[in-house]
């Protein structure tokens, strides 16, 4: 493959965010060897990413993929984005940046290996030719090129610029995991040190010459649109130089600062049409999910055996409902995108977990061609899902349309945010079991009943009118309880008009909440050892069963706890991992949850990064236990009730148990790591407390629930 | 004209003397390592060191700082990396995406210079900032070993 040069050195000049090399013709400069790596003359090897980094470590995994199969020296490897409309113009060579579903690693891992190796064999080669020896003679390894007969060496910094003139290979063979050198090597992030000292620049700090700022009202009831503003009411206020109507459902207020902004745009009187969603409420959507409980309709995602006959021939039957809130991402740094419409042109600053639909965007609000969008990605101050949708971007372009050339950083308030996200859907669950007089699960159903993320994002995903992604957790290669023998699990879509999205471990998280605490409910009816009574059901799932084990085993399963401290436990598998957890917690008299100790193990097949991956699965149970303690989004007069962290709160320091993780990559598969354990966490502690306490939780968040003891 | 004292430099800023500390900070001084993150006193993104003590500045009227010293991520150490909290924080690669981070090290910063041995309970009291990423452990570990070093 060849890249048009031009097209990188054109872009370069974009800015220091995206893609801030040059390529100069001349042989002392950086070299590009292949598509993936640059290499300089003091053997600095920067390494493209094409995918987000949001706090996840992608950054350095993908370059330990590229860095091993290159056998670089990884003490001198970097990173830097590509941008995206290098990839479009060089017909996406740099494959999908689109940053979600835990996909980072494991959906690039075939390509970026190859192109590592790729660069390997163009190094090897030009080494060989300078020497005028046979290729299959030479050696690489730590960014040296070594000749086996001779003794002679070269550093890839003084072979590069002649590797770079050689063809890309396309038959390379990639390592063997037994030869890794980087992959599963807890190296160092490449990108910590500018986190310590203020010095990262996310999307909301850039700052360009001539910038405006802008902030945002969106109609608060959801569906809703603009009928009219007074600007007239603002136009004095310091600062202000614009109000502008975003779209048909929104209006602006521009001004010199952002504050001004925010000032002036609270001041604004605004006239909104609610479009008859005015009335929608909590309580009107719960009543919708429970019709869809019942519904005879429903899409089917696992079904074996004769679930109706099971039920019948049962000894026992058992039937409970859960449900889970809808619940905004949060991220840190609110939505922010920064815009810059020049004539026929679109350049933007943005955190985007998918660089090219951000790019799709600008186009398409910006009315102008794909390629006369420019796109400098930065580092997301968190994603979760949420930086995957465009609406920032969307409206960061409509504003800077209007301001005469100017670029403009529209940033929304965390009140702006709380009210306008993709929530997570909420959901109910009807869970009913059927155990034979010995306590033997013979029969699963589950009926799922809520708001579909595919229908709202992604309706041509759908098929035959079935969200597949519903069922995360529960289709028939994740679900660990195949050996029942009889399962019907379904799917009610009922549509609100609050809209829904990917939040970090999606449908896993409640599915998972509504199966292991309901298998630990029948555990108890049978007066079954929680996890003999899981193990029963998972002779199909040797991985879900060893993973199980494994966190059971390091947990002290059994052993006798101190006083007053009582566990529970989950296992699923999610985004093509393996995970379990084991939670230890204590229940007050007064009711007061503590949450002492999580073991959490998790198998991936393959583990890039075993420190980042120990980072992630801590991480991901702060999100998922701040889902369970705390945060609700509930709905009144059409629109989200909470506003802010005063009223949506999330775990801190004070709620987090030490969480002990193992990790067991059992190989042959590449699994997801962002995301899979998060769905474990709350389920285990809720398992934990029906221990503690004899209370069975079926509805979150805690704070809404009475923990005292039965 | 309001004076301010940052990082050991007086800024003249012709500012709303209502306008919060945290926005004067990133749009009229232009010093962008503090960050906005709730605007209510919530989050802890925005803390800095005023005569010392973590404040969230985004809900300290500009006009209300007077010459008090104020110190931000950026003013913590020289080199950005030398300060005890900032090599434990490498040393345990504690940021994920890092946006929160800039508060952390000031909470945790002044935590211990009130505090040089605190206990996990006093790290509970001290560190209510929110990390989305739910870095809460290593800050911990991190705290720790920043106050093992500092003695
Ligand atoms: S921005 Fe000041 S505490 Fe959140
Ligand atoms: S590191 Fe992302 S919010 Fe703390």
């Amino acid at each position: 493959m060849t890249i048009d040069r031009r097209s990188f050195i054109a872009t370069s000049l974009a800015g220091a965010f995206s893609l801030s090399w040059k390529l100069p013709a001349s042989a002392a400069g950086p070299a590009e060897v292949g598509i993936w790596a640059v290499i300089y003359p003091d053997d600095t090897v920067v390494v493209r990413i094409a995918r987000s980094e949001m706090g996840q470590g992608t950054f350095t995994g993908l370059a330990q993929l590229v860095a091993d199969e290159m056998d670089a020296d990884w003490s001198k490897v970097r990173a830097e984005y590509v941008a995206p409309e290098v990839n479009l113009a060089n017909k996406r060579a740099w494959g999908d940046m689109s940053t979600g579903g835990s996909r980072g690693i494991r959906a690039s891992v075939d390509y970026v290996r190859k192109g590592g190796a790729a660069a390997k064999a163009m190094l090897i080669q030009a080494a060989a030719a300078q020497w005028g020896v046979p290729a299959d003679q030479c050696t690489a390894s730590a960014s040296v090129v070594t000749h086996a007969g001779s003794g002679k060496t070269l550093r890839y910094g003084e072979v590069a610029a002649a590797a770079a003139k050689l063809p890309v290979p396309s038959d390379v063979t990639v390592k063997k995991p037994a030869e890794w050198t980087i992959i599963g090597k807890g190296v160092k992030r490449l990108d910590t040190v500018e986190k310590l000292s203020g010095k990262q620049i996310f999307a909301i700090d850039v700052q360009l010459p001539d910038m405006l700022n802008a902030t945002i009202a969106q109609c608060p009831v959801f569906g809703g649109k603009l009928v009219s503003f007074d600007a007239k009411a603002v136009q004095a206020m310091p600062g202000v130089r614009q109000v502008v109507a975003v779209g048909d459902n929104a209006v602006a207020v521009v001004a010199d600062k952002f504050y001004q902004a925010k000032t002036a745009l609270a001041k604004l009187p605004i006239v909104w049409d609610e479009a008859g969603n005015g009335k929608v409420s909590s309580e009107t959507i719960a009543a919708l999910l429970r019709e869809g409980l019942e519904a005879k309709q429903a899409g089917v995602g696992l079904a074996q055996g004769d679930i109706d006959a099971a039920f019948t021939l049962a000894a026992t039957k058992m039937e409970a409902v859960y449900g889970t809130p809808f619940l905004n991402h949060a991220t840190l740094e609110p939505m922010n995108c920064t815009a810059k419409v020049v004539g026929n042109t679109v350049e933007i600053w943005v955190p985007s977990q998918n660089g090219e639909a951000s790019m799709a965007a600008a186009a398409e609000a910006g009315g102008v061609k794909l390629s006369d969008v420019k796109v400098n990605k930065l580092h997301l101050g968190g994603g979760f899902g949420r930086r995957g949708q465009q609406d920032y971007v969307r409206q960061a372009v409509l504003v800077a349309k209007q301001t005469g050339g100017r670029p403009v950083k529209l940033i929304w308030t965390r009140e702006e945010d709380m009210q306008h996200g993709f929530y997570r859907p909420i959901g109910q669950a009807k869970m009913s079991g059927a155990m034979d007089a010995s306590g033997n699960v013979v029969g699963l159903r589950m009926r799922i009943a809520a708001p579909s993320i595919v229908a709202n994002l992604i309706p041509s995903a759908l098929v035959n009118g079935v969200d597949k992604i519903a069922f995360q957790g529960m289709n028939p290669d994740e679900f660990g309880y195949m050996a029942v023998p009889n399962i019907l699990i379904d799917h009610a879509i009922r549509t609100t008009s609050v809209p829904v999205g990917f939040w970090r471990g999606v449908n896993v998280n409640q599915n998972t909440i509504f199966m292991e605490c309901f298998v630990d409910e029948m555990a108890h009816a049978a007066k079954k050892d929680p996890l003999e009574f899981r193990r029963a059901m998972m002779g199909k799932n040797p991985k879900h069963l060893a993973i199980l084990n494994a966190v059971a085993e390091k947990a002290g399963w059994g052993s006798k706890l101190p006083d007053g401290v009582y566990r529970g436990l989950a296992q699923n598998c999610g985004f093509g991992s393996y995970v379990a957890a084991v939670a230890e917690v204590s229940v007050s008299d007064k009711g007061a949850l503590k949450i002492l100790r999580i073991v959490a193990g998790t198998d991936p097949g393959y583990a890039v990064n075993p420190d980042q991956i120990d980072a992630q699965v801590d991480g991901s149970f702060a999100y998922g236990l701040s889902a369970l303690l705390y945060s609700e989004n509930t709905i009144k007069d059409g629109r989200v009730v909470e506003s802010n962290f005063d009223t949506y709160q999330v775990a801190r320091m004070a709620d987090m148990p030490r969480v002990e993780t193992i990790l067991k990559p059992s190989g042959g598969f590449w699994g997801g790591v962002g995301e899979p354990t998060i769905a474990v966490a709350a389920p285990a502690v809720l398992n934990a407390i029906f221990a503690a306490t004899g209370k069975r939780i079926r509805q979150l968040p805690l704070k809404d629930q009475d923990l005292r003891r039965a | 004209m309001i004076a301010l004292n940052i990082n050991g430099q007086v800024h003249q800023v012709d500012v709303d003397p209502e306008t919060p500390l945290l926005w004067v900070i990133r749009e009229w001084v232009g010093m962008t390592g503090t960050k906005f993150g709730c605007g209510i006193a919530q989050c802890g993104a925005c803390s800095v060191h005023i005569d010392g003590a973590v404040t969230r500045s985004c809900s300290v009227p500009v006009g209300t700082v007077g010459a008090s010293k104020i110190v931000t991520i950026e003013g913590l150490s020289a080199d950005g990396l030398s300060h005890p909290v900032q090599r434990a924080w490498l040393a345990h690669e504690v940021p994920q995406c890092g946006y929160c981070q800039s508060g952390q090290i000031m909470a945790a910063a002044a935590l211990l210079a009130q505090n040089p041995k605190p206990s996990d309970a006093d790290i509970d009291d001290a560190m209510s900032n929110i990390c989305r990423c739910g870095t809460y452990n290593r800050i911990r570990t991190a705290i720790h070993t920043a106050s093992a070093s500092a003695s």
